[in-house]
């Protein structure tokens, strides 16, 4: 079982957390129509064997969007960090 | 009797009565159930998997690969336990498994005779090919045949489990090596969990004579930590796996006859222990010999025979045969001997070492060198045994035959995170890889099998293990302290000078060649099956059968053959089959590489993995705070996700079919109320709340006047809706948004996503209020008055409360919200009370409209009314369709972007093929539409998925039909045309007429004005 250390809560098992995807894409702004921004946006990854920056939501805490940077192959976690604030 | 009256850890004061297929038998305090039916004289244990060839008792611990039984009866049957982990306890009722009728006479042992049928691959040339349809007859003799044991039908009373347990290091196994380490660890102050698989501590140190020295130190270690406090040792434990994050998982039984699940007593309990490090001290298992019918009775593994006479008192043989390849075999022979056996050596190798030789003479034991087994002879239990030999063949009489093909450290465990093991040339054998951080490991694991070197690398393990959790308490501390000294002399002394129990396996590929069926062809020496899976009944020529056909990696050997795949999952064969496919390939060992390990170790009972979690503690229920009032006025209650709702009311009818039509006529001639608590609610403040609506909806929010309401409709990012729901403008900077039940948490959390991720510059705060509010809707032509007869003190005319208006006030002290919203299509108003006082507000609605002929509806009739209104609600927002599909696009008019609204206009959602939103009527009399039905054109053959599909349906009592919404091609979907609405499920076809989904009151004038 993987353990966040999430930055409000402490250290918490991974099953109080939502896991939500690569955080590494960056999100076009609200005003843009471009229609291949929103299609890498949604439907591009890179699925990368090593670090990789994701998001996860402490559902059963804080609530907080965490941006949370885990090796895909040995599931180590190597940071913790709020959504809010951290640049992409 | 093979029961000795001297020797063992038993307790032969305490005699215990058990029974095994029926018969009464007795053991002792201390006995396994192995042990017990060894010195009962039980032989036959059970019947093999596929050949159903009589087996027995083949080793001491979890690696049994034979001797499976059911333990318990009813409900507590619990099929496939291996005999040796089973603890004797009185009243235990153990049963053989696949044999029938009898244990000595089995019907399907005939399979034998078919065996060159039943090889390797049968199922899938036999039933894969052109004749694959036998299958479908054959498939229930043959599943019947082939199986094990069968669990019990009733449902179990017993009580399972599920704990947390903490510890800086966590030491999985109780040997001396883990025993060393525990105590390492704790006297420089770790708090240490130690686990232990068996119901004793001490590893293979209980299958020494339990009067030497390995038993005194064993006793100084155990009376050591069980005196400190921060020592948990757990026995009857198993570690089954290992996780991310230390975690390991714990398999704890209790004493399974004395539990009381009436007392809360649970039989099993699942742990999971979350340690900061963890030394794995797992130990190694023996290995087997293969040999033309290896898996008779009455032969086991070299340690096994050592165990059973050591630990449990039980001489298994008097005539015995120890066949090995290495030195440990030889410390077995001489404790036989010296209990009474004649005991005879055959060593594979050329030259055993002097000193083995010296003490083997000492005690009696005659030793053969250059012999190997080439068959047993002997059906139910062993008689002779056929050795080859340089000078040729030679046979000897004897009644137990213990084999020894070295060890394989047990590193399983080590493994389970997906680090391959590695092989070491010098030993042989698989040892851990490179683990991660804050593992460790000692001992035999290691592949360096004396006692004294066990007890020196747990030490060393225990304090890197300890320095790992608490590196600043650790460098202080540097605890010296008296580890005590194991002797050396324990057991045999090995020629290169090691001393200990378990001498390295020397390199003789003997093991590996010592077959009848001969690995690729090396050897053929007698007739008979060679196993190496016993359990699967896998022989060594159905290896060379894989080979042949071309399932030459480790992984397709293992399926194509099913080694290694029983409940034993291998431990005592997996070796084997690795080194003969090696040599089929001419290939090294590490070469052909190894199967992948994964948990559990040993099975573990689903019971113990629910826990409490079944029947009804299997999901929490979320109850309304109206729930009891429904309970107790006869509603009929219905799971929807996790929530209780009422499903219709007794008192419209007892069949729901009657009882959804009337409480949908009573709304639409009178009123109706309905519990609408579970809606999921949010409050959206903040400066820039309606900018942050006008963005996630994709109709406008920013221009709602305060004190209105608006229906909105969210998408996904990819155009796809998402949500519905209404919003009310409670202040200037203050939302208050309605979500569908089944989507609350996900709107919410995807609300927040948005603020924290995409635009933290919005001031905006989104907080769930959803558990603070209790609603309800009323609705219907006099839901007005009735309001108004419930509230006296509030203005519910038209004027002060229009449609789509907010009404505030207080009830019971707290905020009371209505608004006025229709979903069934008819004057209706939402009433948020506060969650404490929502029981007494339902109340007084019912009580002031009662006489207006006010009665409550179900979920049944809310579904139906809003089908008659055409409104769309989770069938048709089932995640793939766009604003289009279901007629809203003109809602999406605004200037300003929403979320998803550049991929919904994707060139594929434009399909005028692409299915979009109907009414539909049936033009049956007497008949009915159904959702899931599929739509055809008339003259169409009926294949495939039709041209669209009905979502909902309900009996229309105002139209008198029955009427649905569905999803039909663009290009089909013209009003008046007709289709049939085939439901192949109960083979129905019946016509239908495309018509508007607004089914009634077009205009709205029923819930205007």
């Amino acid at each position: 079982m993987l353990q966040i250390k999430c930055p409000c809560c402490g250290p918490r098992d991974h099953d109080e957390f939502r896991y939500a995807g690569d955080a590494s894409v960056g999100r076009p702004a609200h005003t843009d129509a471009d229609f291949e921004r929103w299609y890498r946006y949604v439907f591009v990854r890179e699925n990368p064997a090593g670090a990789h920056r994701e998001y996860w939501q402490h559902v059963m805490g804080c609530r907080q969007w965490l941006i949370v940077e885990r090796n895909t192959v040995n599931h180590t976690i190597l940071s913790v960090n709020f959504s809010r604030g951290t640049p992409a | 009797m093979r029961r000795l009256n001297k020797l063992g850890r038993i307790d032969r004061s305490q005699p215990i009565a058990f029974t095994f297929d029926g018969k009464t038998m007795t053991g002792f305090r201390g006995d396994s159930l192995a042990s017990a039916m060894l010195a009962n004289d039980v032989t036959i244990v059970g019947r093999s998997f596929k050949y159903h060839r009589p087996r027995g008792i083949y080793s001491a611990g979890p690696e049994e690969p034979n001797a499976l039984v059911t333990i318990g009866t009813g409900g507590r049957r619990e099929p496939n336990l291996p005999a040796t982990t089973v603890e004797l306890a009185d009243g235990l009722v153990a049963e053989s498994q696949n044999r029938w009728p009898s244990l000595k006479f089995d019907v399907q042992s005939i399979n034998s005779w078919f065996s060159p049928f039943l090889a390797a691959g049968f199922y899938y040339k036999t039933f894969m090919g052109p004749t694959r349809r036998s299958w479908m007859f054959y498939e229930h003799f043959i599943r019947k045949a082939a199986g094990l044991g069968r669990a019990g039908q009733e449902p179990d009373p017993d009580r399972y489990e599920v704990r947390h347990l903490f510890a800086d290091v966590a030491v999985v196994g109780a040997g001396p090596a883990g025993l060393a380490a525990a105590l390492a660890a704790a006297e420089a102050g770790a708090k240490v969990v130690l686990v232990e698989q068996d119901f004793l501590a001490g590893g293979y140190l209980l299958s020494e004579p339990s009067a030497g020295q390995a038993g005194a130190w064993l006793a100084g270690m155990l009376a050591r930590l069980a005196d400190m406090p921060n020592v948990s040792l757990m026995t009857r434990t198993i570690a089954f796996g290992a996780y991310d994050g230390n975690v390991l998982g714990l398999l704890e039984r209790h004493n399974s006859s004395s539990v009381d699940p009436r007392q809360g007593e649970a039989r099993q309990t699942l742990g999971l222990l979350r340690a900061k490090s963890i030394v794995y001290c797992t130990g190694s298992i023996e290995r087997p010999l293969t040999f033309a019918n290896n898996d008779r009775p009455g032969i086991m593994l070299a340690s096994a025979a050592r165990t059973y006479l050591n630990r449990y008192g039980v001489l298994a043989g008097k005539r015995v045969l120890v066949a090995a390849d290495n030195d440990s075999a030889y410390s077995a022979a001489i404790d036989l001997a010296a209990a009474g056996a004649q005991v005879t050596i055959a060593d594979s190798r050329a030259q055993p070492g002097p000193q083995l030789l010296e003490q083997a003479r000492r005690g009696g034991i005659a030793v053969r060198a250059t012999s190997m087994i080439a068959k047993a002879i002997g059906g139910h239990n062993v008689r002779a045994v056929v050795l080859i030999e340089p000078r040729g063949k030679t046979t000897l009489e004897c009644d137990l035959i213990g084999v020894s093909g070295g060890w394989s450290p047990t590193v399983h465990l080590t493994s389970h995170l997906g680090i391959k093991p590695v092989y070491r040339e010098d030993i042989r054998a698989f040892v851990p890889g490179k683990l991660g951080a804050g593992q460790f490991v000692a001992g035999a694991v290691t592949g360096s099998f004396t006692t004294e070197a066990a007890v020196d690398d747990g030490h060393r393990a225990g304090n890197e293990a300890f320095a790992f959790c608490d590196a600043a308490r650790s460098s202080q501390a540097q605890v010296k302290f008296d580890l005590p000294k194991i002797n050396a002399k324990l057991g045999v002394i090995g020629d290169d000078g090691n001393s200990g129990l378990r001498p390295k396996p020397p390199l003789s590929p003997a093991f590996s060649t010592q077959t009848n069926e001969g690995v690729g062809g090396k050897m053929n020496l007698a007739k008979g099956k060679a196993f190496v899976d016993l359990q699967m009944d896998v022989t060594v020529s159905d290896i060379a059968l894989a080979h042949q056909e071309g399932y030459q990696s480790v992984e397709h050997l293992k399926r194509y053959t099913t080694l290694g795949m029983g409940t034993d999952q291998g431990k005592t064969s997996n070796f084997y089959a690795l080194s003969a496919m090696a040599g089929l390939r001419g290939m090294a060992i590490p070469d052909v590489g190894t199967t992948t390990f994964r948990p559990p170790f040993t099975p573990v009972a689903v019971g113990a993995l629910a826990g409490l979690s079944h029947g009804h503690h299997y999901k929490p229920f979320r109850r309304t705070p109206m729930h009891d009032w429904h309970v107790s006025n006869d509603a009929e209650m219905l799971e929807t996700g996790l929530w209780m709702r009422p499903w219709f009311y007794h008192a419209s009818s007892r069949d729901v079919n009657e009882a959804y039509v009337a409480e949908m006529r009573n709304v639409r001639e009178a009123a109706g109320l309905m519990d609408i608590s579970t809606l999921g609610k949010i409050a959206v403040q903040g400066p820039d709340a309606a900018e942050f609506l006008d963005r996630v909806y994709v109709n406008g929010f920013a221009k709602l006047p305060v004190g209105r309401a608006r229906y909105g409709v969210m998408l996904r990012d990819d155009g796809i809706v998402f949500d519905d729901g209404t919003t009310t403008r409670v202040g200037d900077q203050h939302f208050f948004m309605t979500t569908s039940t089944a989507r609350a948490a996900d709107v919410m959390s995807r609300l927040e996503f948005l603020l924290d991720t995409a635009w933290p510059d919005l001031r905006v705060s989104v907080s769930s209020v959803s558990d603070e509010w209790a609603a309800m809707s009323v609705a219907g032509p006099k839901s007005r008055d009735i309001l108004a007869a419930a509230f006296p003190d509030l203005d519910v005319s038209n004027d002060a409360l229009p449609h789509m208006g907010l009404l505030e006030g207080r009830y019971r002290d707290r905020p009371l919200r209505i608004i006025r919203l229709s979903f069934s299509g008819e004057r209706a108003y939402e009433i948020y009370a506060g969650a404490s006082v929502g029981k007494e507000a339902w109340c007084r609605l019912i009580d002031a409209g009662t006489p207006f002929g006010l009665k409550p509806y179900g979920i049944e009739a809310l579904g139906a009314l809003r089908v008659e209104k055409g409104h769309v609600a989770g069938p048709e927002i089932d995640g793939r369709t766009t604003l289009d599909d279901l007629g809203l696009r003109r809602m999406a008019g605004k200037s300003s972007g929403f979320v998803g609204e550049v991929l919904g206009r994707r060139q594929a959602f434009s399909d005028p093929e692409r299915p979009r939103l109907v009414g539909l009527r049936c033009v049956e009399d007497g008949r009915r539409l159904r959702g899931g039905a599929i739509l055809f054109r008339p003259n169409e053959p009926v294949q495939g998925h039709g041209l669209g599909r009905i979502t909902s349906t309900t009996y229309s009592p105002t139209l008198d039909a029955w009427v649905g919404l569905g999803l039909l091609a663009t290009s089909a979907a013209q009003e008046g045309a007709e289709f049939i609405a085939h439901y192949p499920l109960k083979g129905e076809a019946v016509r239908a007429r495309v018509v508007s989904p607004t089914f009634l009151d077009p205009k709205g004038d029923w819930f205007h004005g």
